[in-house]
């Protein structure tokens, strides 16, 4: 099982592509949105919480196809398929990998692009931690999403369209804790509530995921 | 006959147009899509000279 | 006699054939009768005026958008459980009447928001819900149009149905979380309470039965046609092999 998340690791960053450019488009989603609203801090600062959570969203959604599709072509998802470890737990290996090569870069990135958009000083720490909380379910949901679509030859724009729905509690929940944090509001709820969607999707869509796969793989 | 909308007519009146157009588009693509198979079906039937069904 | 019966695809469009008459009749009456009562022979509300009349349209329709997501996931369950093709078709058949009944409610919705709330959209927990709602119409109808396989679409849309079925309701309380509710409450609880008054209640009742009608004779009517298509495919499959 850790030879095959490492595996997934080296690859992730020796093809290039996903591993930097998932990061490149939140920078750039985080330059290119105070341009289009304007300046003014008031304004920018009110919405940075939302705006980094959709940039951190859309950023995860660039690189999910990526997570069964190359080894789907070379036939490796077979093999892993007949592995004795279960699929299940393959999937979640995998969930895990695309989780480390964008998930946790982009919290880390946060903080920064946070000064770019104004964030108030109380917001930081609430907007690592609920990425940090969050982007697991992202990237277990999107796991569950590419799983769906692996078998089909144009899946990335029909991926985005089952997966966002998918994203809308996170979202939501992960964007209003930072925006109480910033605001200097209670936040146990939704942060528990944020939490508890990231364990109950790691723990439960693996499944859904595995059963997605040996339907496609039939 | 017709009742007394007021000033809200528009908002009543076009409620009720636009329910019926996104219903009749509906029906007709149920129609369409019917007429259609029924078609191709029958004529794979006959083609092959089965009629059981 | 046992429901399942109903499985047997060529059982199914015996009996459906013999129905479906009887469902549109019935179907039309209802909303005939239902839309001429509320639209002519009730009296204006007090504080809506004529806008109340939209009732018999927004209401039905919402009813049936989130009834027809649970009938999706019924019978997903059924075709998961048991493997027979007809549920599973039946799950296609509905999800576009369901995603027409999301339409109508949210455009009926909005005409009657505009004059009433001052504004055509807000991001009221129910208004919000609704446009996700469509959203897992929309995606759940994409996936079966890209599969082609029959079987691994009918898997794999059942599966996305149910997993949806969890995030919609995640949402729904999300959505309830984030913005307080410009809505009324439910115009037909059980709680008389908040309920609407009984001269309109009566012509409503007669137009949800409507919109139920109409839900089952489109999804009988869209269900034979997907068995016909199928019958098609596996007849043309077998002419390519002979």
């Amino acid at each position: 099982m850790r030879a095959l998340l490492s595996r997934d690791l080296r690859l992730a960053i020796r093809s290039g592509g996903g591993f930097g450019l998932g990061l490149a488009f939140f920078f750039l989603l985080s330059v290119l949105v105070p341009l289009g609203v304007g300046p003014e801090g008031g304004t920018l600062g009110r919405i940075a919480p939302g705006i980094l959570w959709v940039g951190a969203l859309l950023a995860c959604l660039l690189s999910l196809d990526r997570i069964f599709a190359l080894d789907f072509e070379d036939g490796s998802l077979d093999l892993l398929a007949t592995a004795p470890i279960p699929l299940e737990a393959v999937v979640a290996l995998k969930a895990l990998a695309h989780w480390l090569v964008t998930g946790l870069p982009l919290t880390l990135l946060a903080p920064g692009l946070g000064v770019l958009l104004n964030l108030p000083p109380e917001g930081y720490v609430w907007l690592v931690l609920s990425l940090l909380l969050g982007t697991p379910a992202l990237s277990v949901i999107g796991a569950f999403g590419a799983a769906l679509v692996v078998g089909l030859r144009r899946g990335g724009l029909l991926l985005s369209l089952l997966v966002l729905p998918l994203y809308v509690p996170t979202l939501i929940f992960g964007a209003e804790v930072v925006r109480r944090g910033a605001e200097g509001l209670a936040l146990a709820t939704p942060l528990a509530l944020l939490a508890g969607i990231s364990l109950g999707a790691a723990a439960l869509l693996p499944f859904a995921a595995a059963a997605a796969l040996r339907v496609n793989l039939r | 006959m017709m009742p007394d909308l007021g000033k809200y007519s528009f908002a009543v009146l076009g409620s009720y147009a636009a329910s019926a157009v996104l219903i009749v588009v509906l029906v007709a693509l149920s129609f369409w899509q019917r007429a259609r198979v029924k078609r191709a079906l029958a004529e794979v039937e006959a083609r092959q000279g089965k009629t059981d069904d | 006699m046992s429901i399942w019966e109903y499985a047997n695809p060529k059982r199914f469009m015996q009996t459906s054939a013999r129905a479906l008459p009887w469902v549109v009749g019935l179907t039309l009456l209802c909303l005939v009768v239902g839309l001429v009562w509320g639209f002519f022979f009730t009296p204006d509300d007090f504080r809506q005026g004529s806008t109340v009349k939209i009732i018999y349209l927004h209401v039905p329709s919402a009813m049936m958008a989130i009834n027809a997501w649970v009938m999706m996931l019924v019978t997903s369950l059924i075709w998961i459980v048991r493997r027979h093709h007809v549920s599973a078709l039946a799950a296609k058949a509905a999800a576009p009447v369901g995603l027409t009944f999301t339409l109508v409610a949210l455009v009926t919705g909005a005409l009657w928001g505009q004059p009433m709330w001052g504004t055509w959209w807000a991001w009221d927990p129910r208004l919000t819900a609704f446009l996700i709602l469509t959203l897992f119409y929309f995606g759940y109808i994409a996936l079966w149009a890209a599969v082609e396989d029959p079987d691994t679409a009918a898997d794999l849309t059942a599966i996305l149905c149910l997993v949806g079925s969890v995030f919609a309701l995640l949402s729904r309380y999300a959505v309830n979380f984030w913005n307080q509710g410009l809505h009324q409450g439910a115009s037909l609880s059980l709680d008389k309470e908040e309920n609407v008054a009984d001269v309109f209640w009566l012509p409503l009742l007669v137009c949800i039965a409507g919109f139920v009608l109409l839900f089952v004779t489109l999804v009988l009517m869209r269900t034979r046609t997907e068995i016909r298509s199928r019958r098609l495919k596996a007849l043309l499959a077998r002419e390519r092999v002979a």
